[in-house]
């Protein structure tokens, strides 16, 4: 059971093989067993999670079931979830309890899944190692004096380490693809405005985006058809009919025309990366598909736009966690203004500090032009590079991350290092695309390799039919840890 | 020295709409602290705005009565303006900074020495914040959310004002715009309609002075006290060869003057950006067309018209639009009168609307579409003036009588016993009874003592109780004396 697909878990429950409790039981209990290591969730509560099951296991005894009713789901803590607390990875809101349901929560409760609890994450979601987290570093279970990735560490973790079937993640300059890739696990990122943000707390609106943490193409699938949607209460989301991501899975490659940018395979990338993302191309050709080399020209100012954009927006997104209406509050305070500063200050790790203060820099008179402004262009060029490219090729493939996953406190010290852990997903996010990371091998350490496979908008179908043919020829995805099994 | 006041004014205007700006809660005013104030407005994590359509539309309609669609942008950006205040929940407050929905346009003013058009920078949709409320807690404030996320549009002029009473005239006129085009209901008191004062002087021809702005003025009242005091302490600053400080004030009723609230170095720097949470606002030209197709006629239109249809005075014509359903009163008591055997009634209902109907109204502090006496009630009775059958003065206790409800004037008038001798006989027969019995009056006037004639008129009045057509009794008593 704790290695079977979605659609296993989904036949052995309407077979009455197990029930939607079992089920919940057999992860809750390998959460209880290995998180006190891993520390990959923040918050469990199993009789919250056991009354969702037996309301699963009545609707399936009625029949009335979607493929993921009953199936346990953990769920990143930047979802807001009503009546669990939701914390954001962050002391500010470490006393938070949600009083409503995020949309993508209120997806999954329709359709029958259980909240198997909330899982740890860089505060705020800022970070690419999931070390900045108020509740403490998660560990990588491939070995675990490794990071996860981040920021959505704690959803790769639990799924990595077979604590949870499937679970949530949301992504702004790489946040569902870079743990994936170090954590060996399927990871998309839709389109932006696909998934609706309403309830998923910001960091930086116009590049965050929710999308589904698997073991496999396949699974992802299922939980996207269940993520997606048009939502009327976020004005980004985008309006059009819903679309069975499925129903691609099983087509041949032959003919694919497989983009390979130049700019990702450049200075910087680990060898044993490379290798295995080679490797990977290879696999591709012999499945039909047909190299396409092809260049993103402005992929290089990727980074240093991102961190100006998303911190610009974040510094004005993190505004409302003042102490005022709800959050921690410093206890003393002398006045209106030391109430702000203290609590800020308290509530806010080193990385959200320093993020806020370079986004209110850039935002402030005198400085706009020159930094924001030219960011959005930037932007813009980055959007059209893409445009371009996907005139000759129908997926671009490249690495998901520089390296593999590093050791933890390696790179803590240094943002400019962590940044560039991002170098390659950022600009997916930048120009709104939609994208994944599926594991393609080891690298040094027998640590997993992820690939990126970059589509064009809209076309999630076609990037899951990608990777689903690539998992059925290759079994880079059914691999897992050792050190922590039993 | 001699001064030049200059002023220009920003003014919020409350849009009356069910829902609030951002979110669904609702903006009826007075409910108890807090108990309108959605996840939305009280900007719990995670959620996110959706632009009502019902203020997007009412700022298009202020568009296109100020300066008709060439004025309404297209494409219009919402942005943040970032700050931290216990009453603004987000730390930001939604507001449209470099591309506003309205650009340009004009409010047309009377002046002493005429019209006089003041043209409009822009006119910008934003949110409008919560309150603090300092009184009614010991060692802390209570924070009121109801407010917060109430639509506003917020219209600033060009600094086209040279008075104060240039700048209430201005005012005034926008806030019977505002509610003529029905996008605000213009409540003073309940703050849906409210300004800020940017204030100046200078020798004549040099140029714009430096400035203070004066904020939060919410009755006409203050705003010219305001302007005249703020005026004269700039002038006295400039006389003693001081300089102005640029600063935001506040106006204190009480003590009737400006405070300095912080300056310039002060000011915040809120760093506006387009709010990633929203789209740029598109406006599609079929919309336009269809808020357009909607638009009731304009006072400006109204005016010209009652000019060409109804030889109204522009002076009048200016009093009857004043406010939409006092036009439409006067369109409705027009179009009852018989204009084809009295050419002038419409100009008759006009004075009658304007003078004794606006006294009586304001005076029980109603709206024209609360009068108790209907539109075509006072047509029939002005015509019963215009007919001969009652005079002017008796016109003034029959309208007093419709007014406490005594209902149709012809009754009343017959009720009352008050309907006029017209018929020229009888009349005659009185005169000549009249000249009989007073012939050292008829004498006197023969005589050229004029002032004998107003006696003998009296004298006929007398004999008639009052009801006599005065305008006949003149005519045969000049005859008759001259035969």
């Amino acid at each position: 059971m704790l290695n079977a697909s979605l659609k296993e878990l989904s036949a052995a429950l309407a077979q009455r093989k197990i029930s939607s409790v079992e089920l919940t039981q057999l992860f809750l209990g390998r959460v209880e067993r290995l998180n006190a290591s891993l520390n990959a969730f923040i918050t469990v509560d199993a009789e919250k999670s056991l009354v969702q099951a037996r309301a699963a296991d009545e609707r399936i005894a009625k029949g009335a079931t979607q493929p993921l009713t009953g199936i346990p789901v953990a769920h990143k803590d930047i979802f807001v979830t009503r009546g669990w607390r939701t914390t954001c990875g962050s002391k500010i809101l470490s006393n938070f309890i949600g009083p409503y349901d995020a949309h993508v929560i209120e997806r999954f409760n329709d359709a029958g899944a259980v909240i198997l609890g909330k899982t740890n994450m860089d505060e705020f979601a800022m970070g690419s190692s999931t070390e900045t987290s108020f509740f403490g570093p998660v560990k990588n279970p491939w070995g675990q004096a490794y990071v996860p990735g981040g920021s959505s560490g704690g959803s790769a973790a639990a799924v990595a380490a077979r604590m949870a079937p499937a679970a949530t993640g949301t992504d702004t300059g790489g946040s569902i693809r870079q743990p994936a890739a170090l954590s060996g696990l399927s990871g998309l990122k839709p389109t932006y405005g696909l998934v609706s943000r309403y309830g998923m707390i910001a960091f930086a609106s116009s590049l965050d985006q929710g999308g589904p943490m698997a073991k496999s193409a396949e699974d992802l699938a299922l939980l996207l058809n269940v993520m997606a949607g048009f939502d009327a209460r976020d004005s980004t989301s985008v309006e059009r009919a819903a679309e069975d991501h499925v129903r691609e899975l099983d087509r041949p490659l032959a003919g694919l025309r497989i983009g390979v940018p130049r700019e990702h395979f450049g200075e910087g990338l680990a060898a044993d990366v490379g290798r295995a993302v080679e490797a990977a191309l290879k696999e591709f050709e012999k499945l039909g598909a047909k190299r396409v080399p092809i260049v993103l020209p402005n992929s290089g100012l990727s980074v240093p736009a991102y961190y100006v954009i998303a911190p610009a927006e974040a510094s004005s997104n993190l505004s409302r966690f003042d102490g005022v209406r709800y959050g921690h509050r410093a206890k003393e305070y002398r006045d209106l203004a030391d109430m702000y500063f203290r609590t800020r200050a308290e509530g806010f790790g080193a990385e959200v500090r320093r993020r806020i203060l370079i986004g209110t820099y850039v935002l402030s008179h005198g400085y706009y032009d020159a930094y924001y402004l030219k960011a959005q262009k930037i932007r813009r060029l980055i959007a059209k590079d893409f445009v371009a490219a996907f005139k000759q090729c129908d997926v671009i493939v490249g690495p998901t991350a520089p390296t593999v996953a590093f050791k933890i406190g390696a790179k803590a010290a240094d943002p400019v290092q962590m940044y560039l852990n991002d170098i390659y997903t950022v600009p997916v996010n930048l120009a709104g695309l939609p994208a994944m990371s599926i594991p393609c091998g080891f690298g040094k350490d027998d640590l997993p390799v992820g690939l990126h496979i970059v589509g064009n908008y809209f076309s999630e179908a076609k990037m899951l039919n990608v990777a689903h043919q690539y998992q059925k020829a290759t079994d880079w995805h059914k691999r897992e840890p050792a050190g922590v099994q039993r | 020295m001699k001064w030049e006041i200059v002023i220009g004014l920003e003014t919020h205007a409350q849009l009356s709409t069910a829902s609030k700006m951002f979110s669904g809660a609702s903006t009826a005013f007075g409910a108890a602290p807090n108990t309108q104030a959605s996840a939305v407005d009280i900007a719990l994590p995670g959620v996110l705005p959706v632009a009502n359509k019902a203020a997007v539309e009412r700022a298009i309609r202020f568009g296109l009565a100020v300066g008709g669609e060439k004025v309404i942008n297209r494409r219009s950006v919402f942005a943040r303006k970032n700050y931290f205040y216990p009453d603004l929940p987000k730390g930001y407050q939604i507001s449209q900074y470099e591309l506003p929905i309205v650009k340009g346009g004009e409010i047309r003013i009377p002046t002493k020495s005429g019209e006089k058009a003041i043209r409009l920078t822009r006119a910008h949709l934003e949110e409008d914040a919560g309150k603090s409320l300092h009184e009614a807690f010991r060692d802390s404030s209570g924070i009121d959310l109801n407010r917060a996320g109430v639509p506003l549009l917020e219209i600033v002029s060009e600094p086209d004002m040279r008075s104060a009473e240039e700048a209430v005239a201005y005012a005034k006129a926008l806030h019977a715009l505002v509610r003529w085009i029905d996008i605000c209901d213009g409540n003073m008191q309940e703050g849906s309609f409210r300004c800020d004062a940017n204030v100046s002087v200078r020798q004549p021809g040099a140029p714009l002075g430096t400035r203070a702005e004066i904020k939060n003025l919410n009755s006409f009242r203050f705003l010219e006290r305001a302007i005249e005091f703020e005026a004269k302490r700039q002038i006295e600053i400039l006389d003693d060869g001081g300089k102005i400080v640029q600063e935001t004030r506040l106006y204190d009723p009480d003590r009737d003057e400006t405070r300095a609230m912080r300056t310039k170095e002060e000011a915040h720097d809120y760093r506006y950006f387009p709010d990633p949470d929203l789209l740029p606002l598109a406006v599609p030209e079929k919309w336009i067309e269809e808020i357009k197709a909607r638009m009731p006629e304009l006072p400006e239109a109204k005016r010209k018209r009652y000019g060409t249809d109804f030889k109204i005075s522009p002076a009048v014509a200016i009093q009857l639009t004043a406010s939409r359903d006092k036009a439409e009163f006067f369109e409705r008591s027009a179009r009852a009168a018989d204009i084809i055997m009295f050419p002038a009634a419409p100009q008759d209902i006009a004075f009658t609307i304007v003078g004794e109907m606006a006294g009586l109204l304001n005076e029980a502090g109603l709206e024209f579409s609360e009068s108790p006496i209907t539109p075509e009630q006072l047509a029939k009775l002005r015509r019963r003036v215009l007919d001969g059958s009652i005079s002017s003065k008796s016109a003034k206790g029959v309208l007093a009588e419709m007014w406490v409800g005594k209902g149709d004037p012809d009754s009343i008038i017959s009720a009352k016993g008050l309907k006029q001798i017209s018929d020229a006989g009888a009349i005659e027969k009185i005169v000549d009874q009249v000249l009989a019995a007073n012939a050292k009056q008829v004498e006197d006037y023969r005589a050229g003592k004029e002032k004998a004639f107003n006696s003998l008129v009296g004298q006929v009045m007398k004999a008639t109780q009052g009801k006599a057509n005065p305008a006949q009794v003149n005519e045969i008593l000049k005859r008759r004396l001259a035969g």
